[in-house]
């Protein structure tokens, strides 16, 4: 698969992840492809952000609600739970904290739809066992020096620091490099090796009311449930 | 309210009359009758959904297009408004008033105190940007337009674009705000002191009575315009333009002659600004611009004055090398509209032309405006 139509399946994917009439932020939104394509077929209200001066600025003119800026440093000011998803589409491996942008995510969205690069994929695993450089692929296609792409990793790290997070995978696709798709989660073997690209739909595991009864007052107490 | 309406050919323009209407301002002060002076361009659709109301910065004009009568020259935005330009007159109905307080035909200092035959000088009420959004928006009532598409300005433009979001957000559909901020900085203030203190401590000013010998204190005032000039302009724009280049001459002169370009420059700024603006006009507008501060209220003005359906949308826009409205303070609007999860835009435009880089070629900026109108304008319309 070539990037543009990687883009076009990510983004059809990250469709079918969304329900209709929702409120959607799109981290690096581009000119607003995706943004055009939930308000089209899922009537969203979209809003947006982008790093890329020209590429706002073509998103603003086709009449996007797009703020020209760094979702690293301007996502603290929106609020808890003001858009029902926040979508990061082939970005988190590019931030300086991924952690804290994952956290982010899901303090501003209810769900957040993550997609990425794995770095497990065979063919990446291959290329550095053979050639004992740093991998250079179709969905990965920079060198060392001059990658965007500052944090690799695989799904299984990914599954790890959502665990960590008390992160709640809802649902998870991966791709094939064919363009395959299949469910991670009912996946067991070799999906760390043969998921080429992945998209995780998350949240935060329930938060359920505990009422404590005393004889005057009935307080609640938001409490994690384990597992 | 019965407005009259005239047209004053020496002007060019359409006058508005609102007499009897005992306009109440912010100070307190209640100014009985007054006249705005506007221009339109382009024609009302049936539905009147395609108005545009455009604000003047502060030495600006109803004069956006077109010829400008009083200076002979092109309007001051005619590279933006006008058919098929990015405001496209062939779409849209778009008007200009000159605010209240400014001195080419509306109501200010200069003009004749109701029932007198005497100007106001310093006499006229101190207005604010409030005040002259509300002016404004007794002319888009008269004009029997419900809801403008949208209000759109530069520098005191943008605030008075900001002022119509925050006082009459049912009332327009989208703004665009360029090179603004929340509040007037300290930085902002203290330039304006300068130039004020240089139109007051001209011998001619008198108070503020000039006028009754037919005198214009020009040197205060130019001197005014020669510093605002400066903060309009960035170091690098100016580097550009005059480097060390001297004028008419091999050798500097040794004297305070205009041996630089750039003294040049500034001087014939200041000269030609005499010729057509007032010294008072200029006192009370810029002392309208330092009064504005939406600083710690903006965000609940705009929490409690919206209901949850409104869908007004902002458009932020600033300049790299603006540093008199910095894009910092862009941001801080971006920033609270976004706390509340408002329809907001916002576009940083790299150039070295500083805070009038909005005036000037700027093609981001003309494709950012062109499309932000047309694709919202159908949206709504669809």
């Amino acid at each position: 698969m070539n990037k543009i139509n990687s883009i076009r399946k990510d983004w059809s994917l990250i469709e079918t992840l969304i329900a209709e009439d929702r409120k959607i932020l799109d981290i690096g939104c581009g000119d607003g492809g995706l943004m055009e394509q939930l308000e089209n077929n899922r009537n969203a209200i979209t809003h947006g952000i982008e790093l890329n001066r020209d590429l706002a600025a073509n998103a603003i003119a086709r009449g996007f609600n797009v703020v020209h800026g760094n979702a690293e440093l301007d996502l603290s000011q929106y609020s808890n739970n003001s858009f029902d998803y926040v979508i990061l589409s082939q970005t988190l491996q590019a931030m300086m904290k991924p952690k804290d942008i994952l956290s982010e995510l899901l303090r501003i969205g209810s769900k957040a739809i993550v997609s990425f690069p794995n770095f497990g994929h065979w063919k990446i695993r291959l290329q550095l066992l053979i050639s004992g450089r740093m991998p250079v692929t179709e969905s990965l296609p920079y060198t060392w020096y001059d990658t965007p792409n500052i944090h690799f990793f695989t799904i299984k790290d990914f599954l790890n620091l959502c665990n960590e997070m008390n992160i709640v995978i809802e649902k998870s696709i991966g791709l094939t490099s064919k363009g395959k798709q299949f469910d991670i989660s009912e996946s067991i073997t070799g999906v760390n090796f043969f998921t080429h690209e992945a998209i995780f739909l998350l949240s935060y595991k329930n938060f359920e009311p505990i009422k404590i009864k005393s004889s005057k007052k009935v307080f609640a107490k938001n409490s994690v449930i384990a597992n | 309210m019965k407005t009259k309406f005239t047209t004053d050919t020496k002007l060019e323009s359409e006058i508005a009359y609102f007499e009897n209407i005992n306009l109440k301002l912010e100070s307190g002060d209640i100014i009985d009758s007054f006249k705005l002076a506007f221009k339109t361009y382009g024609k009302l659709n049936a539905d009147k959904t395609n108005a545009i109301l455009v604000c003047h910065a502060l030495t600006g004009d109803q004069y956006v297009a077109g010829n400008n009568p009083i200076t002979g020259r092109e309007g001051w935005w005619s590279r933006m408004v006008g058919p098929n330009k990015p405001i496209d007159t062939n779409k849209f109905f778009v008007i200009c008033s000159n605010v209240l307080g400014g001195c080419a035909g509306s109501t200010g200092p200069k003009e004749l105190q109701n029932g007198s035959d005497v100007a106001y000088g310093s006499n006229f009420p101190s207005v604010t940007i409030k005040d002259i959004v509300k002016a404004q928006s007794l002319l888009i009532e008269s004009l029997n337009i419900e809801k403008l598409f949208s209000v759109i300005g530069g520098s005191m433009g943008a605030m008075q674009a900001l002022q119509w979001a925050i006082d009459f957000p049912d009332k327009i559909f989208n703004i665009i705000h360029i090179a603004g901020a929340l509040k007037h900085s300290a930085q902002n203030i203290a330039f304006h002191e300068v130039g004020r203190q240089a139109i007051m401590s001209d011998p001619i000013w008198k108070n503020g009575k000039y006028f009754e010998n037919n005198e214009v204190p020009e040197r205060g005032l130019s001197v005014a315009r020669m510093i605002a000039h400066i903060t309009y302009l960035s170091e690098n724009a100016m580097h550009r333009k005059f480097g060390r280049k001297l004028q008419s001459r091999d050798i500097i002169s040794f004297g305070f002659d205009a041996d630089f370009q750039v003294e040049s420059y500034l001087r014939y700024q200041g000269k030609s600004f005499v010729e057509r603006f007032d010294a008072n006009s200029y006192l009370y507008l810029t002392r309208a611009m330092d009064y504005f501060d939406h600083d710690e209220t903006f965000r609940k003005n705009i929490e409690f004055s919206h209901n949850p359906n409104n869908h007004l949308k902002y458009l932020i826009v600033s300049f790299t090398s603006d540093w008199l409205f910095p894009t910092i303070e862009s941001k801080m609007i971006v920033n609270q509209l976004n706390s509340l999860s408002r329809e907001v835009s916002f576009l940083e435009i790299d150039t070295d032309k500083g805070h009038d880089s909005f005036l000037l070629e700027e093609p981001q900026l003309d494709d950012v405006i062109k499309g932000f109108l047309t694709n919202n304008f159908t949206k709504i319309n669809e």
